[in-house]
């Protein structure tokens, strides 16, 4: 992965965000392929899904054949870009006010779709039945709220990290996300509605609606248009969030004085809601009516919730429904009383997607035999809104914005995506070791840095395709989409979840992708394996010649020094241009002497004159001299020392992070002038498998499930992580169940301040779980 | 509420010195002692942590004593709530001649006062169809007599007893209620009064079992609704509280407690809300207009909710059978309104009974919740909430029944709203 340690320059990046009402061709997007159709109507929301494939394109290496290759060029391999064609998840927001408008624009855009029917639900599908089935000409089928709802929410908290979050009005961060849990189940949906239903969900297909209460957003909505004479439920609660209840509720203090001690009720506590209000010939005002009645339903509800939760001994509860539905101040009421009434036991839990279950349910009810549970989906950066994309709460500015469409885009991924078996707690793991939405210092680091490298990506991308005349408007396109995307950030850092480098990193790949720039680095990456692949005999040479113990440090510099190796890191892509061979060398003496920043080589010396260990997973880093002339190195002597070696590396592109389809093709290129490589192979030693990912960063929660299969099978007891991306910014802090070894020189000298270091320092993090003391320093005696 | 009594600056005489009756056996002096073996033993059965224990009423205060810590006459008790005072007041009825002649005029003319008026003021009001009569108290007979007034009208009250020199008869007035609290040093500089304040939930589980076990002749004390889910025979009838515990007890004044009550010094608050008979009432002001309580409630029971809310059958066309949710139960209360039109067609009888319907249904709800997550079977609830609210007692006594299938009972009390303040003045003649 590569960094950016640019700091100079300080170009303007305070552009007003102007964003208006999009056009529907920006909205409705791949409907030519669209399919499977869902309705979800509630009362003034619609939310339409589909299912279209995408057609992007991929960069794909592909060997040359033995026979053209002389003849054809020089090079290691070819590099090709290709259509391929993914499958997408569209789900569009809009009000209902648009629903002609936007049935219109889909009828006339719907070519071939073999499409006979669309899955609708809501109270107002059946409203609209006719005008549905008339305009699109597919037959409305209606499912049930509460299935689809259930069906959605399972399937948001399954595929989309941090779906799920703790509103924490006064924190420094509002938006608190919840790591994803390896078992969902069981837990409490407190749909509210017009009224509530707590519905106890314990399987995919097991729900069961286990109470409920009339008093809901209903009444709150009902009760506030007749005592206020506001007609909109939206400005019931801008109302609301300006006025005082206690002028209208009456307090403990008002009966008592004071707090109720004895029974530990404070003062400030709501002894009657709207108990001052029989006080005859008083005026109140609209705003504390109408908060008096937040308050009131509110904690009505959230004291329902926990006794369920209690009886049911349920602790994770989410709240859902037009009540609740990105509004800060019901969300922060319905906190506030859950927090009283269990005391910190239950935390309320919000999702990012909640008014999408509906519409997702019903899709997925509709597309059963496409089995869409077997797959794994990731959010789409690119073509999601992000959370309060319309909140008229968040962003007064907008308020005018009501044509605005809320968008989610999910992709199916590939490849299925399960925990690393090796996690020591997969429940408490936390891929990302900042998180930028509670660090304001650190946030405004990272969007500057990414802003600043904007520049460099965008000349990158166009001259990855140099026969493509419009490549550079497509780039341009794609610095707009980016550089919107961190303005929104900058002011809703909460929008995709906790906002973290890798994030900031993953958008960035979405929106290269989303404009055809699969792999601008592909060229780059060709160009060092096949410099580096030419200095690789000499360098293993030169390491035989050293003595053992020697040696070992001389392959830990190794990975180190070509770590360093990493372009957009703008410190040495400039060396790196130069002479890879003398770049090698001068990396090595860059780099810190010892004692390192963090320093355990010692103790994995020792551990190297132990017994070998049985098996090591690998996930490598960048292409080059990186993985070429550090990581294979490495790798051979552990194969050498009798230990398997797994390489992990990405599924896809990202910057210049080595593929697996290109480390397929260095392997085989080294085994040919290796014996102990293509022994490794050839004998199954060395096995090369995909991590699933196409990030610079690694979340060991999402990996292949061929990965974590090998895993298993072959008994992993070693785990090494290379580079910045996957042990810096992700992993840091990362418990596996195994020894394992985190290797990495920290390229930005921000984070090298921030860590106590200085740039080029290293981090050699070898750990060794509790209660497992490694076999080396049972077997050897320190002398 | 004023008290508009006469006015006498007599001499105060202690009552300790006037000759009394001499003391009756134990078995007529409930007030005074309680010895039964029960509390002991479910006290000694202990509950956990959150409990909160009262120290009984114990055999240390045995008959022979029982002159020495007779307190002098007056005796009243009083709950100051968030919106009524209750206050009784034990008028003797076995005053010899020469207990007469000592009394102070003082004394005499407040006994008079309160006996021969059924309103005091504007706003004060006895409730004659609850006086409990020939009731032995601390080895004295008399009448138990019960009276309110609105909270907002005790410095009226405060000022009768100013201008009555009720500090001169150097009785102690035991109260309760939060207004204890709140209004301490009003009786203190307006009236000279120390109070002695008692914590209410006490007061209440003292109140109650003690009137419950005084009240053996006459109508019974606690009643239940038969066929609760049948319209047509829907009939109260008398129930024997004899072997009460445990029992949830819900207080619904102008909010409401939730207790759980496992002997009469064995108790917990398992919750409140703040949604009680004063949102009731709150709400309806607001809505209709109206500004009583009487008021209210005979709006609400002329009107009909089933226009205001949003039924089941009104989403789903009938029963949510997925759900076993029954067609005419409310889905959204207040939620037809959410609709301008409706909103224009509904009358003010109707809005009060929705209010009325609401509050008392989610009451319902919450005390289900609370009956199961603490296994208990039988509720009874208090509160002058209910105070000539049979509407609302039939939907609670329906929502037990209907919701639980049938396991939970729910009881009402006749003296309603009146068991803080009866708990006060037993603390007043038998300090626990």
């Amino acid at each position: 992965m590569a960094e950016f340690v640019r700091l100079d320059s300080s170009t303007s990046r305070h552009t007003m965000d102007k964003s208006i009402t999009l056009p529907p061709d920006e909205i409705f997007r791949n409907l030519e392929n669209a399919k499977r159709f869902a309705i979800d109507i509630g009362g003034s929301l619609t939310k339409l899904a589909y299912y279209s494939t995408v057609q992007h394109k991929v960069a794909k290496v592909r060997s040359f054949d033995k026979a053209t290759k002389e003849a054809a060029s020089d090079k290691l391999y070819e590099i090709s870009v290709q259509e391929e064609v993914t499958a997408r998840l569209h789900f569009i927001k809009f009000e209902n006010a648009y629903i002609e408008t936007c049935l219109d624009f889909i009828k006339d855009h719907l070519v071939n779709t073999e499409t006979k029917v669309i899955k609708a639900t809501g109270g107002g599908a059946h409203k609209f039945k006719e005008l549905i089935e008339r305009k699109l000409g597919l037959k409305v089928d209606k499912e049930d709220e509460m299935t689809c709802l259930i069906k959605g929410c399972n399937f948001v908290l399954r595929n989309i990290p941090h779906e799920a979050f703790v509103y924490a009005k006064h924190a420094d961060s509002e938006f608190r996300f919840q790591t994803t849990q390896p078992d969902i189940f069981p837990y409490l949906l407190v749909n509210i509605g017009s009224g509530v239903s707590i519905v106890k969900v314990e399987s995919e297909d097991k729900f069961e609606r286990i109470g409920g209460s009339s008093i809901g957003g209903g009444t709150f909505w009902g009760l506030g248009a007749l005592l206020t004479k506001t007609e909109r439920f939206d400005e019931l609660l801008q109302l609301a969030s300006k006025g005082q209840h206690t002028s209208v509720d009456m307090l403990v203090k008002d009966i008592y004085g004071g707090s109720y001690s004895s029974l530990g009720l404070t003062g400030d506590l709501i002894a009657s809601s709207f108990g001052k209000s029989a006080t005859a010939d008083k005026e109140f005002s609209k705003e504390d009516m109408a908060k008096s009645l937040l308050h009131m339903i509110s904690n009505d509800i959230g004291q329902l919730a926990c006794l369920y939760a209690k009886l049911h001994n349920l602790s994770r509860v989410y709240f859902g429904g037009f009540f609740i539905r990105g509004h800060p101040v019901t969300m922060h009421t319905i906190t506030y009383s859950i927090n009283f009434f269990t005391k910190g036991e239950v935390q309320a839990l919000f999702l990012r997607h909640e008014g999408y279950l509906g519409a997702i349910g019903a899709f997925l009810k509709g597309a059963e035999e496409d089995n869409p549970n077997q797959y794994s989906w990731g959010e789409n950066y690119a073509g999601s809104s992000g959370l309060m994309s319309v909140s008229p709460d968040m962003n007064p500015m907008q308020r005018a914005r009501s044509g605005t469409f809320d968008m989610l885009e999910m992709d199916r991924l590939e490849r299925q995506l399960v925990n690393l078996p090796l996690l020591q707690d997969p429940s408490s793991y936390i891929p990302d070791t900042m998180d930028l939405t509670e660090d304001a210092l650190a946030r405004e680091y990272w969007l500057y840095c990414f802003e600043e490298a904007l520049d460099g990506v965008v000349k990158r991308a166009v001259a990855s395709q140099p026969d493509m005349p419009e490549a550079a408007e497509r780039a341009e396109k794609f610095r707009q989409k980016y550089r919107h995307k961190l303005e929104t950030l900058r002011h809703q850092p909460f929008a995709y979840g906790s906002l973290t480098v890798r994030s900031l990193l993953d958008t960035r790949e979405h929106c290269l992708n989303e404009f055809n720039f699969p792999d601008p680095y592909s060229k780059i990456k060709q160009n060092e394996n096949d410099l580096a692949l030419k200095y690789y005999q000499k360098a293993v040479k030169s390491l035989e010649e050293l003595s053992w113990e020697e040696r070992q440090f001389a392959l830990v510099r190794g990975v180190l020094a070509g770590n360093v190796f990493d372009w957009g890191a703008k410190a040495v892509s400039d060396v790196l241009e130069s002479d890879p061979e003398f770049g090698f060398e001068q990396a090595k003496r860059q780099l810190e002497e010892r004692p390192w920043l963090v320093d355990s080589y010692d103790q994995w010396l020792e551990r190297l004159k132990g017994p070998p260990h049985k098996c090591a997973l690998f996930f490598v880093d960048n292409s080059g001299v990186d993985i070429i002339l550090g990581v294979i190195p490495f790798v051979r002597e552990l194969l050498s020392r009798g230990t398997e070696v797994v390489l992990a590396s990405n599924s896809g592109p990202a910057l210049n992070d080595v593929t697996n389809g290109e480390l397929q093709i260095l392997t085989e290129r080294i085994a040919a002038m290796d014996p102990v490589i293509q022994a490794g192979l050839r004998e199954d030693r060395l096995t090369l498998v995909q991590s699933g990912s196409s990030s610079p960063c690694l979340d060991l929660s999402r990996l292949d499930k061929v990965l974590a299969m090998v895993v298993r099978e072959r008994q992993t007891d070693l785990v090494i992580i290379e580079g910045m991306g996957r042990a810096i910014h992700t992993n840091y802090y990362a418990m596996l169940s195994c020894e394992s070894l985190k290797m990495a020189v920290i390229k930005n000298s921000w984070l090298a301040d921030r860590l106590g270091g200085k740039l080029f320092s290293v981090v050699f993090k070898y750990e060794v779980p509790a209660g497992k003391p490694s076999q080396g320093s049972a077997a050897v005696t320190p002398s | 509420m004023a008290f508009n009594g006469h006015q006498r600056e007599d001499e105060s005489i202690d009552e300790d010195e006037t000759p009394t009756k001499q003391p009756r056996s134990e078995k007529e002096m409930p007030g005074c002692v309680k010895t039964e073996p029960r509390n002991e033993a479910s006290a000694s059965a202990g509950r956990a942590t959150s409990e909160r224990r009262t120290s009984s009423s114990t055999a240390r205060h045995r008959s022979d004593s029982v002159k020495k810590t007779r307190p002098p006459f007056p005796w009243f008790g009083m709950d100051i709530g968030g919106t009524l005072v209750k206050l009784v007041y034990f008028e003797p009825k076995d005053i010899t001649a020469e207990e007469e002649q000592e009394e102070v005029e003082n004394l005499k003319s407040i006994r008079r006062y309160l006996t021969s008026n059924t309103a005091y003021g504007k706003t004060g009001i006895r409730d004659v169809h609850l006086e409990l009569q020939d009731l032995t108290l601390c080895g004295r007979t008399g009448n138990l007599h019960f009276i309110r007034f609105p909270t907002h009208d005790l410095p009226a009250f405060l000022q009768m007893g100013r201008n009555k020199h009720f500090s001169s008869l150097h009785t102690t007035l035991c109260a309760t209620g939060g207004g204890a609290y709140k209004f301490e040093s009003d009786f203190r500089t307006m009236a000279d009064l120390q109070l002695h304040k008692l914590d209410e939930l006490d007061c209440l589980i003292r109140g109650v079992l003690y009137i419950d076990s005084v009240m053996s002749s006459g109508p019974s004390e606690c009643y239940y609704f038969e066929n609760p889910t049948d319209p047509d025979h829907c009939v109260q009838k008398p129930y024997t509280l004899e072997n009460p515990y445990p029992l949830l007890l819900v207080n619904i004044g102008s909010g409401v407690s939730i207790l759980a009550v496992y002997s009469e010094s064995n108790y917990k608050r398992v919750t409140g809300t703040s949604l009680g008979g004063g949102t009731f009432l709150g709400l309806c002001c607001l809505l209709t207009g109206c500004s009583t309580f009487e008021e209210a409630l005979e709006m609400a029971s002329q009107g009909e909710s089933t226009r205001v809310d949003k039924l089941v059958r009104d989403i789903y066309g009938g029963d949510y059978e997925r759900f076993g949710l029954p067609g005419w139960a409310v889905a959204s209360s207040f939620g037809n309104m959410m609709s301008k039109e409706k909103r224009e067609s509904v009358s003010k009888e109707d809005l009060a009974r929705a209010t009325l319907v609401t509050i008392t249904n989610n009451i319902g709800s919450i005390t289900r919740m609370c009956a199961v997550n603490e296994n208990i079977e039988r509720v009874v609830f208090v509160g002058n909430f209910l105070r000539v609210n049979t509407l609302s007692m039939k939907l609670l006594a329906y929502a037990m029944d209907y919701w639980s299938k049938g396991q939970l009972k729910a009881l009402f009390l006749r003296h309603e709203g009146y068991f803080g303040a009866v708990g006060a003045l037993l603390e007043l003649l038998h300090p626990s």
